[in-house]
């Protein structure tokens, strides 16, 4: 589908970014939308494989080729419900997701992938513009209660799939929003927040209860969950940061990002914030390379950071991968997020040393070049290079490499949940009993199942654990995996 | 071993019903009747002269059987009885019966007895009996131990004065009624009882003898008293080495060349008529003839059991044989109208008996023979002067001096010659049929008594289609998203059927988690080897749809007495409108026809377990109402709904039509079948096939009427609805065509399928007489699916309430089916070889080789035991040896790119493995080694039906030659590669024109049957004697017997395709319903090749979605030597199932012929070979495991698999492999693998004489000239010569006329095949078939002997299939080509007299010229080169194929011509440049003036003198797409203005 020889005729355009200049200056979406028309084209390039690598590159398996060939005909509407139909919210997914797809697409082979992402952005953008997203009220309730716990991507999609099989379902959230990391860890450049209070608005009409502000585990103990629910699931996230244990690490200054991050979006939908981290004049050191520290970047540079710099421990990959034995897999490669075009420098094979302080504030910090060497068993290890240390200023360090395991105090340890050698909540995902924890009625889902993830792997372990919490409950279930 | 009329049991997969014949046949005859001994003698001199078209078994001396079949030779047996006291009376009086007896001396008393019994029962008086003198001294050992006691009885005509025919009907009477009682009597050792022939007219002798046998054997036929006016005599060939005296020809009646396609459905139509039929003329006689046909009895026999009740019933026999093999007049415009209406009256009658035949019949008063529609089976006849006439097969079978031959004519397909020995004359077709269709006003009976549905006043008001919950319906009957879009979609659009790619790598229905439609089970057969295919495009006009629903008359009343009113429909598929006429049918037909409906559902409250009684009271209701008088039984599934289930519509159907059958009702009540659950294809061929004289697709007509504003185009919705009843139509053409059979009426209730996957009990009460392998499920589990469907549609399962199920068939979907082709196992398979990485190569095939949960295919539920002495893995063959074992498959180039084509064939020829060049041809430079020692050279040269690019070159050039009979993907149908795909470098290699569609007919043409494959062998083998000649077959129900007969037919080599082969374009349909798993047809193909102690003379390959080294290890202990893979390594390549190769867009550069999609190919012939030495490296860890060292070891070892414990899916789990694991018990010393090489009896050829006496010119080019007397036995004459030339001189040969050979006879087949340039073969005498086929540039001249008083242009010269294939080379042919003449001819140019039918067929390039008549459907399919024909009567328009060709004068263009100066003539390019100029004027007066010097034809001078009257009657025929190419390639030439030299603008040089 799509157009037979789309892929020969048309070159991939993806959404123009407003310019830095600009967009640094706002917490707004940048990235804007190409008119029906070019977006029409950009589905006709899909080839309709015999074999949409696309479709299993994708972790919710959005059905990938339907949806392209949709567009180019001008099917929104129906686009829109294919889309649905694997996917509770593509507008979250559309914006933040590194699109796997589009590594998998089978025109990355030797040509540039169809701009999956951004047809599917279009697409639900469209929907909501139309007004073809209403709640999907059931027809019919079972008079079951079911408690998610944690309301990030997983728990959301997980409560909307059993709200909408009949289920009485309650999202608890310790924060005063729902939205987990979408809410608080993403910053409103990324995505904007209305976009989530949409999706409450049409969870609220399909019967899912909203509870912020409960802190199960702390506020509310497990025990009281388990009896008041038919079942749970536990859809917390994996909370726990990894941290930098060198000299230095406890003056002010150093910060974990989920310290720092949820401040500005805080501001931004019009919280006060005391004494909020601002990297405003001052000179940024963000250490990690991941999607968390292109944030803390982007976030810096609109407060007025002096400079940012980012370090990453792993060398510098290549730029190129080799394609021939990588694809369809998730290569590995330099990616240049938006936030670092926006103005940071990068450095690789770093290891930072120590922090250097004044007055129990951070003021510079040492690092040093390292050097992987591979060992007999294909792991690394990382040996210092002789006279690479150097120290630059830093009164602003953000710590954002990443999330060793959930927080295990309060709910995890009072329901004495089986975990995995990783520290994560132990459940499967396929086969009989998956989702399941070691406790009846109790399920996991999402990073908090899984350790750090995606968007999209959240969405869809909350779905496929929707599934398995209806078939507990009922015996059988309707809904899709 | 016990053997049931010499045959086997049915053990394994053996089973002997899948046995088949073919054959030589012929008879000779006194057309005044003259009874002599002479005539005997010719009879056996004829059988003699056919010897190479028998086959022997494992043992010389054991023939397939051969016999004669003369008229009581009154004079002998006078003599002969009153030697032993018994006077017989007076001849006509007295009947003889020729019996085979038992040899144990109890059971042939008992026998004798039984006999004896009747005759007096009967009222007639016992003469004696007579011991038959025989010499078995030349008999074989086997033949000897089968051979019975052979005695014959007299009896005399009762006392009551009978008449000839009714003394004739007594003796048939005491034999039916004789051999059911002692068929009664049940006897163990009465297995040799038969009786050959009861008559008082004709006697038969045969036996399992070898044609030269018959004579020595029945000492009778040399004893000079022993007279005959006609002599009918058969030399058979069959598939197997088993004895079968009984099975030998001549029947009673007939001596038969071909085979019977829709013998099940002939034998179910007979069976269901026992209830409805009587006879004036048999009377209560007629009780005693039930049953008609014994169950497992051949084709021939059964059609000769058939033909006698309608003797018996009082039909002469030319009138008989034409209502069983009708000629084609459905779709015959030129046919006269009262013939018409003849063969109208008499369809309704009976169904034809469809196939490939030639039937040489005769009651002793006449003897004919006719031939099946489609003329596939050669018949050639000559008349002498003193009033003999001899039929056979082929000519020069009689020696009979020239000049008392005063006509040689052929048989013409659908046409009967028949002589009246009584009246002692020959009867024309013409005048036969025109007496036959005016004996009766059959026009008016038809106007009384037939009503066509079509012409019955429209209904004012006819229920809309049901689109209320259209969806939930949808869901009930199982559609998906892939049924609307891929299928629905494109036939509502385009009105044809869609085109997919690449193999089926999806699970059988038995293995499919998903709930499948009962129509997946059932698999199409289709025709290979022992008969051919049919093109239901090209050859459209033996085609028909035409149905007839509601009762038949009475079979045996055929003069209207009881006036039945019958139901004619143009089509089976019935619209709206037609649907609301057959409901009220009582009151559009004006009370003539009454229907009843009964419905298909019921309660949904009964569940899975409901149906099975459902069902039963179904098939009562049917027959109540039936009893009661209703004629149309019409079943409908429409009110399926929330509470209501529907039986699968193709069970009711069956389950129903077989009940009717049983009670003998069927024939009083039509069929109908109202169902949403068929959509596709091959859904209507399952309900045509098991019953349904009509379906209305009521479901499907709703969804692409609900489709119809989200079509890209916009439609009305008649227009719609009659897209998509065109398309299926074209498609159940093509189902029906791939088994050769030519109409729906004999389509219908034929069973042509097999089941994969269900048990015996539940095919053998629904379906009785389906084969089916592997068992399976039952009802069981088919209601089960059926309910888990209900369930889904009208569930509240969000997924599908507001969309279908995805289908995932026809491309990997997430939610869809399975597919072995994963993108994980890509992604590895890639990797690994690209890395030369093992353990990445070791994740691939635990992907693919661990189906515990994934079932997919057969194999995947075998497990392999190993054993408890493993072998280190050292001690295993190395990798290097095992690889030589595998072949890439056959893939051309066209279909995939030079690029990937050519790394493939470098790969295996680093490795010493082979590759296939598929049907493309291959580019000469290709032959010679590249500067790196590496060469691209395709050790396995494929000859498919297209034979495009087969020169003796490529020929000479192969270490394989593999004739493809059938591929996998679509076994068949034939290939076309589209206009687009057709590159200048394509169209060189295939000696065609760049940008012109090429199509490959569905049959080879010059292989119509077993003995002709054995010529084709023949032929190859002669071309290069060096290469092993291989035949590929596609696995089904019958292949293992098939597979014996191709070994007998000397193959050296055959392949075992699975139905999931890979494809570049196919019909969906055929994808995935033809043929099965080659882990069926491998272990037939073992088990009756052991049988038949012939495994050893052959190699056995298997391939179809061979991936890993555990696919070889399983396909070995199936009993295969070599491996072939095709879709893998093109994986490796870079391939990732796009699964668009019929769309030219590949974007890996594979399956396109882009240059910018080519430059994206990445492929490496290190990638393959890692790819082959990793799975070597598997087979020899599995080796290892088993305690096996040689490879050799493993194969046939089907003792070492076992079903893997604990499957417990729920279909799966009633599959039992028991069949497929069966090693036949054999003697010591019967080889189970290849072993030992064939006997081509090439030493005997008249080449080694030729290739002497050319030495001067093979060697030094030096001109020589060579005489030689030829005969109809020198086969294939010039064949090796011409490899000689090819080998030491390429394509270009030797120079002009370097060989010349005068030749004076009648040559064998294939005369000047594959004849090379520089060889001249001049023949004064006759040819048969096929002669130059494959013309290489040689020339070939045939004129009739100087002293033969015969006008040349009003008799036959060559046969059929002449210059099939030719590549180039010139042919001039003084008289009458028969049919087929010029077929895929791409170069060469030719002159002839006249021709027959399908002349040009295909055609591509070259010239044709027809000085004479030219038959129907001249130029189907020509797509190149240009024809004249001499039109003197200026009807060659009617009988012209007008789809692809326009016809147009030919101007004079003096002025033209001269303007250019004289040039040569370009009769060895494939384009010409005279083409392009239009010079037609002075080319085609030069091939005339050629024509006349060559071989002085007076026709050709008449025309030439006569030229200004002669010209305007020529007609030229020019292929639309050759005139673009031409047109293109002028524009070309103007372009590049270079004053190039002409020989350049030949696309082909």
């Amino acid at each position: 589908m799509g157009k037979i020889t789309g892929f020969m005729e048309i070159e991939r355009r993806d959404r123009p970014y407003v310019p830095v200049a600009e967009r640094v200056k706002v917490y707004k979406e940048f990235v804007r939308a190409l008119p029906d028309a070019d977006m029409a084209a950009q589905g006709a390039r899909c080839m309709d494989c015999g074999i949409p690598f696309c479709q299993t590159g994708c972790p919710v398996n959005n059905i990938i080729p339907d949806w392209n060939d949709l567009v180019y005909r001008g099917h929104w509407r129906d686009a829109l419900e294919v889309l649905h139909s694997t996917n509770n919210f593509p507008e979250f997914t559309g914006r933040v997701c590194p699109a796997p797809c589009e590594a998998s697409c089978t025109l990355n082979i030797n040509d540039d992938p169809v701009t999956i992402k951004s047809i599917e952005q279009a697409i639900i953008d469209k929907g909501y513009a139309e007004g073809w997203v209403p709640p999907l009220v059931p027809a019919r309730k079972t008079g079951k209660r079911v408690a998610v716990v944690g309301s990030g991507p997983a728990g959301m999609a997980c409560a909307q799939q059993l709200a909408r099989a009949g289920h009485d379902v309650t999202l608890f959230e310790k924060s005063d929003r729902i939205g987990g990391l979408l809410r608080y860890g993403i910053p409103d450049f990324k995505m904007e927040k209305h976009l989530i209070d949409r999706r409450v608005e049409q969870m609220g009409a399909e019967g899912v209860t909203f509870r912020t502000g409960v802190h199960v585990g702390v506020t509310m103990m497990a025990a009281e969950l388990l009896s008041q629910f038919d079942a749970v699931a536990l859809t917390g996230g994996s909370e726990k940061p990894r941290d930098l244990p060198v000299p230095g690490r406890e003056l002010a200054g150093v910060h974990y990002a989920m310290e720092f991050l949820p401040q500005q979006n805080k501001v931004v939908a019009g919280d006060k914030v005391p004494h909020q981290i601002l990297a405003t004049g001052k000179h940024v050191v963000v250490i990690g390379g991941g999607d968390t520290g292109s944030d803390c970047i982007g976030t810096s540079i609109r407060q007025g950071a002096a400079s940012v710099t980012n370090f990453e421990l792993m060398p510098m990959p290549p730029e190129q991968e080799d394609k021939p034995l990588t694809w369809p897999y998730w290569p590995l490669k330099l990616r240049t997020s938006s936030s670092h075009e926006e103005g940071a420098k990068r450095d690789f094979a770093v290891a930072t040393k120590a922090f250097h302080g004044k007055d129990g504030r951070v003021e510079s910090l040492t690092a040093c070049h390292v050097e992987w060497v591979k060992d007999a068993k294909g792991g690394g290890s990382m040996k210092e290079v002789p006279g690479t240390e150097f120290t630059i200023p830093a009164q602003l360090v953000l710590l954002a490499m990443g999330y060793v395991h959930p927080v295990h105090d309060g709910l995890v340890d009072q329901l004495a949940v089986a975990k995995d050698p990783r520290g994560n909540v132990k459940a499967t995902t396929d086969g009989p009993g998956c989702y399941a924890t070691s406790v009846r009625k109790v399920f996991a889902a999402g990073d908090m199942r899984r350790g750090q993830s995606l968007v999209v792997w959240a969405i869809r372990e909350g779905r496929q654990c929707a599934r398995e919490i209806d078939a507990f409950l009922m015996g059988s279930s309707e809904l899709p995996r | 071993m016990e053997m049931k009329n010499g045959l086997p049991p049915r053990q394994g997969l053996y089973d002997p019903k899948r046995e088949h014949d073919a054959c030589g046949v012929g008879f000779v005859a006194h057309i005044k009747g003259r009874k002599s001994h002479d005539i005997v003698e010719k009879g056996l001199t004829i059988l003699n002269n056919l010897r190479h078209r028998g086959a022997t078994g494992a043992d010389p001396l054991h023939g397939d059987g051969a016999g004669l079949l003369v008229q009581i030779p009154d004079a002998f047996f006078r003599e002969e009885m009153a030697r032993q006291g018994v006077k017989l009376p007076k001849a006509g009086a007295y009947g003889v019966g020729m019996v085979f007896l038992p040899r144990d001396p109890a059971a042939r008393a008992a026998c004798v007895r039984e006999i004896e019994r009747a005759i007096v029962n009967e009222g007639q008086q016992m003469l004696g009996w007579r011991e038959v003198p025989v010499d078995d001294a030349t008999l074989g050992p086997t033949a000897r131990s089968t051979m019975p006691v052979i005695r014959q009885v007299f009896v005399g005509a009762g006392r009551k004065q009978l008449d000839r025919d009714a003394f004739e009907r007594k003796l048939y009477i005491i034999r039916k009624a004789s051999g059911h009682a002692i068929r009664a009597l049940g006897l163990t050792n009465a297995g040799e009882f038969y009786v050959p022939s009861f008559s008082h007219r004709t006697i038969v002798y045969k036996g399992m003898l070898l044609a030269e046998q018959v004579g020595p054997f029945f000492r009778d036929l040399t004893d000079k008293r022993f007279a005959s006016a006609l002599c009918l005599a058969h030399q058979r060939f069959s598939t197997n080495t088993f004895p079968t005296w009984d099975l030998a020809h001549p029947f009673r009646f007939i001596a038969h060349n071909g085979e019977i396609n829709t013998l099940q459905g002939n034998l179910n139509w007979i069976k269901s008529r026992q209830a409805t039929i009587h006879s004036k003329l048999l009377g209560e006689d007629l009780d005693k003839i039930w049953p008609l046909i014994y169950d497992g009895q051949s084709d021939s026999a059964s059609f000769d059991n058939a033909l006698e009740l309608l003797l018996m019933g009082g039909y002469p026999i030319a009138h008989a044989m034409m209502l069983m093999i009708p000629e084609a007049w459905a779709g015959n415009p030129l046919m006269d109208a009262r013939r018409r209406a003849f063969y109208e009256y008499h369809a309704a009658l009976m169904e034809p008996w469809d196939g490939p035949a030639a039937v040489a019949f005769t009651d002793g008063k006449f003897i004919g023979a006719t031939l099946d529609r489609n003329g596939l089976r050669p018949a050639r006849y000559f008349i002498t002067d003193d009033d003999l006439i001899v039929m056979s097969s082929e000519m020069g079978v009689l020696d009979i001096p020239q000049e008392k031959i005063v006509k040689k004519w052929r048989l013409q397909p659908g046409k009967m010659l028949l002589v009246d020995i009584e009246h002692g004359r020959i009867v024309s077709d013409e005048e036969l049929k025109r007496d036959l269709a005016a004996q009766r006003p059959y026009q008016d009976w038809l106007d009384r008594t037939q009503m066509r549905l079509e012409d019955i006043e429209q209904p004012r008001e006819v229920p809309t289609p049901d689109t209320d919950k259209l969806l939930d319906r949808q869901q009930a009957f199982g559609y998906t998203q892939e049924d609307l879009k891929m299928l629905m979609t494109p036939m509502a659009m385009a009105g044809e059927e869609p085109i997919g790619s690449m193999g089926d790598d999806t699970p059988l229905a038995v293995l499919s988690n998903r709930a499948k439609p009962l129509y997946a089970y059932f698999r199409q057969l289709f025709a290979q080897v022992t008969n051919p295919p049919i093109d239901p495009i090209r050859e459209q006009l033996v085609m028909s749809l035409v149905s007839f629903i509601g009762p038949r008359p009475n079979l045996l009343s055929p003069d209207s007495t009881e006036p039945v009113m019958r139901l004619e429909v143009s089509q089976p598929i019935l619209t709206f409108e037609d649907m609301e006429k057959l409901r009220r049918a009582s009151t559009f037909t004006q009370g003539h026809f009454k229907s009843d409906i009964l419905s298909m559902c019921y309660p949904a409250e009964w569940g899975a377990s409901g149906m099975e009684p459902a069902l039963a009271q179904l098939c009562a209701d049917a027959e109540d109402v039936v009893r009661k008088g209703t004629n149309i039984v019409i079943l409908t599934d429409r009110e399926v709904s929330v509470d209501r289930i529907a039986i699968p519509a193709l069970l009711a159907t069956a389950a129903v039509h077989h009940h009717l059958v049983r009670a003998g009702l069927r024939t009083r009540s039509g069929l109908v079948v109202e169902t949403g659950s068929a959509r596709e294809v091959h859904h209507f061929a399952c309900l045509a096939g098991y019953g349904a004289e009509a379906i209305h697709p009521n479901l499907a007509f709703a969804t692409i009427l609900d489709l119809r504003d989200a079509l890209p185009q916009k439609v009305d919705e008649k227009e719609l609805v009659k897209r998509y009843i065109k398309a299926i139509g074209k498609g159940m053409l093509k189902v029906m065509s791939k088994m050769g059979i030519s109409t729906y009426q004999s389509y219908c209730g034929a069973q042509i399928f097999e089941a994969v996957g269900l048990s015996t009990g539940f095919v053998d009460k629904y379906f009785v007489g389906t084969p089916t392998a592997v068992e399976g499920v039952g009802l069981k589990e088919v209601a089960e699916e059926t309910v888990r469907l209900h369930r889904l549609a009208y569930s509240d399962a969000p997924l599908y309430r507001n969309q279908l199920d995805p289908g995932g068939e026809y491309a990997y979907r997430t939610r869809g089916e399975a597919h072995m082709w994963t993108p994980d196992a890509i992604a590895k398979l890639q990797h690994a070889t690209r890395a030369n990485n093992y353990s990445t190569f070791k994740e691939y095939s635990r992907l693919i080789n661990e189906q515990s949960e994934r079932l997919l295919t057969l194999r995947g539920l075998f497990s392999i035991k190993e054993s408890d002495k493993p072998l280190p893995l050292e001690e295993v063959e190395p990798a290097k040896e095992i690889v030589k074992r595998f072949a890439t498959g056959a893939m051309s180039l066209g279909s995939i790119s030079h690029e990937a084509h050519s790394t493939l064939a470098i790969a295996m020829n680093r490795i010493g493995g082979k590759s296939n060049t598929g049907e493309g041809g291959e580019d000469p430079i290709r032959f010679a080694r590249l500067p790196n020692g590496d060469s691209m050279r395709s050790a396995i040269k494929q000859v498919a039906a297209g034979r495009f690019g087969v020169t003796t070159e490529y020929l000479v050039n192969a270490d394989d030659l593999q004739i493809k009979m059938a591929q996998g993907a679509k076994p068949g149908e034939g290939g076309q590669l589209p206009g687009h795909k057709v590159s200048k470098y394509i169209a060189k290699v295939r000696h065609t024109v760049p940008g012109v569609g090429l199509i490959s007919p569905p049959p080879h043409h010059d292989i119509y049957s077993i003995e002709d494959l054995a010529q084709l062998i023949h032929d190859l083998k002669n071309v290069n004697p060096q290469a092993r000649v291989s035949v590929k077959l596609v696995s089904e129900i019958g292949v293992g017997t098939i597979a014996a007969g191709v070994a007998k037919a000397k193959s050296d080599h055959v392949t075992i395709s699975g139905h999931d082969g890979g494809t570049g374009a196919s019909p969906l349909s055929s994808l995935k319903y033809a043929g099965s798993p080659w882990e069926i047809g491998l272990a037939e193909t073992q088990q009756t090749l052991v049988l038949n102690k012939l495994r050893g003379r052959i190699s056995v390959q298997a391939d179809g979605q061979m991936k890993t080294g555990r696919d070889v290890v399983v396909g070995a202990l199936l009993g295969a030597d070599e491996f072939g893979f095709a879709t893998a390594p093109l994986v490796v390549e870079g391939c990732i199932m796009m699964r668009k190769c019929h769309l030219n867009t590949c974007p890996v550069g594979i399956a396109t012929q882009d240059p910018e999609l080519i430059r994206k190919f990445e492929g490496k012939p290190e990638h393959v070979i890692n790819y082959f030495f990793f799975v070597a490296e598997e087979v020899r860890e599995w080796m290892a495991k088993l305690g096996v060292r040689r490879f050799d070891e493993l194969i046939g070892r089907a003792d070492l698999l076992d079903v893997k414990a604990g499957v417990e899916h729920w279909k799966a789990k009633g599959l039992d492999f028991s069949r497929l694991f069966y090693r036949p018990a054999t003697a010591a010393g019967v080889a189970i693998h290849q072993s030992e090489a064939q006997d081509h009896g090439l030493a005997k050829a008249l080449d080694h004489e030729l290739i002497k006496q050319a030495a001067p010119a093979l060697e030094k080019k030096k001109a020589v000239a060579i005489q030689s007397r030829i005969y109809n036995r020198n086969r294939t004459v010039g064949a090796m010569l011409s490899g000689q030339v090819a080998r030491h001189h390429g394509h270009a040969g030797l120079p002009d006329d370097c060989i010349h050979v005068n030749f004076t006879g009648t040559a064998g087949q294939s005369f000047g095949a594959w004849l090379a340039h520089g060889i001249t073969f001049e023949l004064e005498g006759d040819a048969n078939d096929y002669v130059g086929k494959g013309l290489s540039g040689g020339r070939l001249i045939v004129y009739p002997p100087k002293s033969s008083p015969i006008v040349p242009e009003d008799n036959i010269i060559v046969g059929n299939t002449v210059m099939y294939g030719a590549i180039n080379g010139e042919a001039y042919f003084r008289g009458v080509a028969g049919e087929r003449f010029c077929v895929r001819n791409s170069g060469a140019t030719a002159v002839v007299e006249g021709v027959g039918d399908h002349g040009c067929e295909y055609m591509t390039g070259g010239t044709v010229v027809v000085l004479g008549k030219a038959g129907r459907n001249f130029a189907a399919g020509m797509s190149g080169g240009i024809a004249y024909v001499l039109d003197e009567e200026g009807d060659f328009t009617q009988r012209c194929n007008m789809a692809m060709v326009e016809l147009e004068p030919i101007p004079e263009e003096e002025n033209a011509a001269a303007a250019e100066g004289t040039h040569e003539l370009e009769t060895h390019g494939k384009v010409q440049i005279d083409h392009v100029g239009g010079h037609d004027d002075e080319m085609l007066k030069g091939l005339i003036q050629r024509h006349l010097l060559y071989t002085g034809s007076d026709r050709a001078r008449r025309v030439l003198e006569n030229w200004a009257t002669y010209l305007p009657k020529f007609v030229k025929v020019m292929p639309l797409e050759y005139r673009r190419a031409l047109a293109e390639m002028a524009q070309e030439k103007l372009r590049n203005e270079q004053p190039t030299p002409r020989v350049e603008l030949r696309a082909n040089d």
